[in-house]
């Protein structure tokens, strides 16, 4: 989801706070990846969202790699629906990842398709050993055959109209679902590939 | 036909569907180029140079024109968004058989081509075109007749603000053969868009039309007033091919008065850089040692163009299906 999941039009909706302890969930995530303990990893972060919390993961399970970053806005599957993201980021991904084992971490996975267009990516950089995923929330809702490796909380109950969405206020993560419009559900899935 | 209007470079919602001419577009369309443009740069270093955003869409690059840098720069742009990419240049044409360039481009057309990118001697080409296609076709003009050449235009703004970061403060020298150029006019639109302190055109008063004060900027035939205190140098090519009469007195003579040159360049300042669009005349309109000096940026504008390409395609393909499915959904 990540970047486009915050720009959909929500002034109408309401928000709730889900009470989830992120902090705490992103230490249980950690851990999950720590007892999996791959052979010199490499975390990469999904903008924006999934880049926070590769960030936390990274202070906490100490690794030595440095923390990549994916924008993967050229990869989207809606680019001929809906046009490229007005403030695309550049991928960083300062090592080079041929035979290494990768763990990609987002904030939600909800459709798949953010992760399928991060794969595509993570290829145009070369052949990795291995990929895994991790993340903070995951939902029901998957159009295509991806799944989580590590996965902090499952939320099962969220219906369509539901949007989860994670925000960062100076360095205070927030997790909040907010109810989207009945008209806008559809269109607001496709453009929140998740 | 030297087209004023740029509306029909929009759809009824406002975007962006054909890129023809700077005049016109909103200052928020040309930053958001450069800052996707910024994005793409980093493309050229990737193990796999390719994104798939235009993969499945024909991309017919439609040069009526010879161009080396211009043609060879779409193609790699339209090759990395995984486009397919055919070029067509004057000489393979049917135009060169009596065929009108409208009926080559229904040609073309009918075989479901996706984007044209075209160049000719005419103003107002792309826009016929453009005005001839239906709705889901794009066009971009890569130069047309003295009227413009947008993507040159908006790479050398990029590859201005590479090293200078703002455009407010800068004041910037379009120095040559403006008359025939539609490099600097539509440098001008995009640097007066971007709000330059100023814009100023030099060279012999053959070379300069009259109306090219209207367009905002100060005119002035002397080198040495017209560097004092400028930020970004711009030479043009004396576009000999173009001219007619007896508009320079000789090229040694051009040279001695107009041509860059280190001496010359100490009246700029300090941290000046040089600019050309190609193909320079080495010894006509700038020295062979400024050209290639430390402060020239002429082959970073090479290598920018491609990401500045890249980022106009993406802008104008981008949502297309909307328009294009908007009665099915």
């Amino acid at each position: 989801m990540s970047s486009t999941d915050t720009s959909t039009d929500t002034s109408t909706d309401t928000s709730t706070d889900m009470g989830i302890d992120i902090e705490q969930t992103i230490q249980g995530l950690a851990e999950q990846i720590a007892a999996h303990n791959p052979a010199n990893p490499i975390l990469i972060g999904i903008h924006t969202g999934g880049v926070w919390i590769a960030q936390r993961l990274q202070r906490i399970l100490g690794y030595s790699e440095p923390l990549g970053s994916l924008d993967i806005s050229f990869y989207r599957d809606d680019f001929s629906r809906v046009g490229l993201h007005p403030e695309v980021k550049s991928s960083e991904l300062p090592v080079a990842i041929e035979d290494r084992n990768i763990i990609l971490i987002d904030d939600v996975l909800y459709t798949g398709r953010t992760i399928r267009a991060a794969m595509n990516e993570i290829f145009s950089y070369g052949r990795p050993n291995q990929v895994k995923l991790g993340v903070l929330i995951e939902r029901s809702g998957r159009e295509i055959p991806i799944q989580a490796d590590f996965v902090g909380c499952a939320m099962d109950q969220l219906d369509e109209s539901r949007q989860v969405k994670l925000t960062n206020e100076n360095g205070k993560l927030e997790l909040n679902v907010i109810k989207i419009g009945a008209n806008k559900t559809a269109a607001s899935k496709t453009g929140a590939p998740g | 036909m030297i087209p004023s209007d740029s509306s029909i470079q929009f759809d009824e919602n406002g975007n962006l569907k054909h890129f023809l001419t700077i005049n016109g577009l909103p200052r928020e369309t040309l930053i958001n180029i450069l800052d996707s443009a910024e994005s793409f740069i980093t493309f050229g270093k990737r193990e796999i140079k390719k994104v798939p955003l235009l993969r499945g869409k024909t991309l017919v690059n439609l040069f009526f024109e010879p161009s080396t840098r211009t043609l060879t720069t779409f193609e790699i742009a339209g090759k990395r968004l995984s486009a397919d990419v055919i070029n067509l240049s004057a000489s393979r044409m049917s135009t060169s058989k009596g065929e009108t360039i409208l009926d080559t481009v229904r040609t073309l057309e009918a075989m479901h081509t996706d984007l044209f990118v075209v160049r000719d001697t005419a103003s107002g080409a792309a826009h016929l075109i453009a005005s001839h296609l239906p709705d889901h076709v794009r066009v971009i003009n890569a130069g047309d007749g003295r009227h413009a050449h947008p993507t040159q235009a908006m790479l050398d703004m990029f590859t201005i603000r590479q090293s200078k970061q703002e455009f407010s403060n800068l004041t910037v020298a379009i120095i040559g053969d403006v008359l025939h150029s539609r490099v600097a006019r539509s440098q001008i639109h995009a640097l007066n868009i971007l709000g330059v302190k100023a814009v100023r055109v030099i060279g012999p008063k053959t070379l300069i039309p009259t109306e090219i004060e209207s367009m905002g900027v100060t005119t002035t035939s002397d080198m040495v007033d017209g560097l004092d205190d400028v930020d970004v140098v711009i030479m043009l090519r004396i576009q000999r091919e173009r001219m007619d009469g007896q508009l320079i007195p000789s090229e040694q003579e051009y040279f001695n008065r107009y041509g860059l040159t280190e001496d010359k360049l100490k009246f700029a300042k300090e941290d000046a850089i040089v600019m050309h669009p190609g193909p320079i005349n080495r010894g006509l309109e700038i020295a062979s040692n400024v050209a290639d000096g430390s402060r020239s940026v002429i082959l970073n504008q090479v290598t920018n163009g491609i990401a500045v390409r890249m980022a106009i395609m993406a802008k104008i393909m981008g949502a297309r299906e909307s328009t294009m499915n908007e009665k099915q959904s």
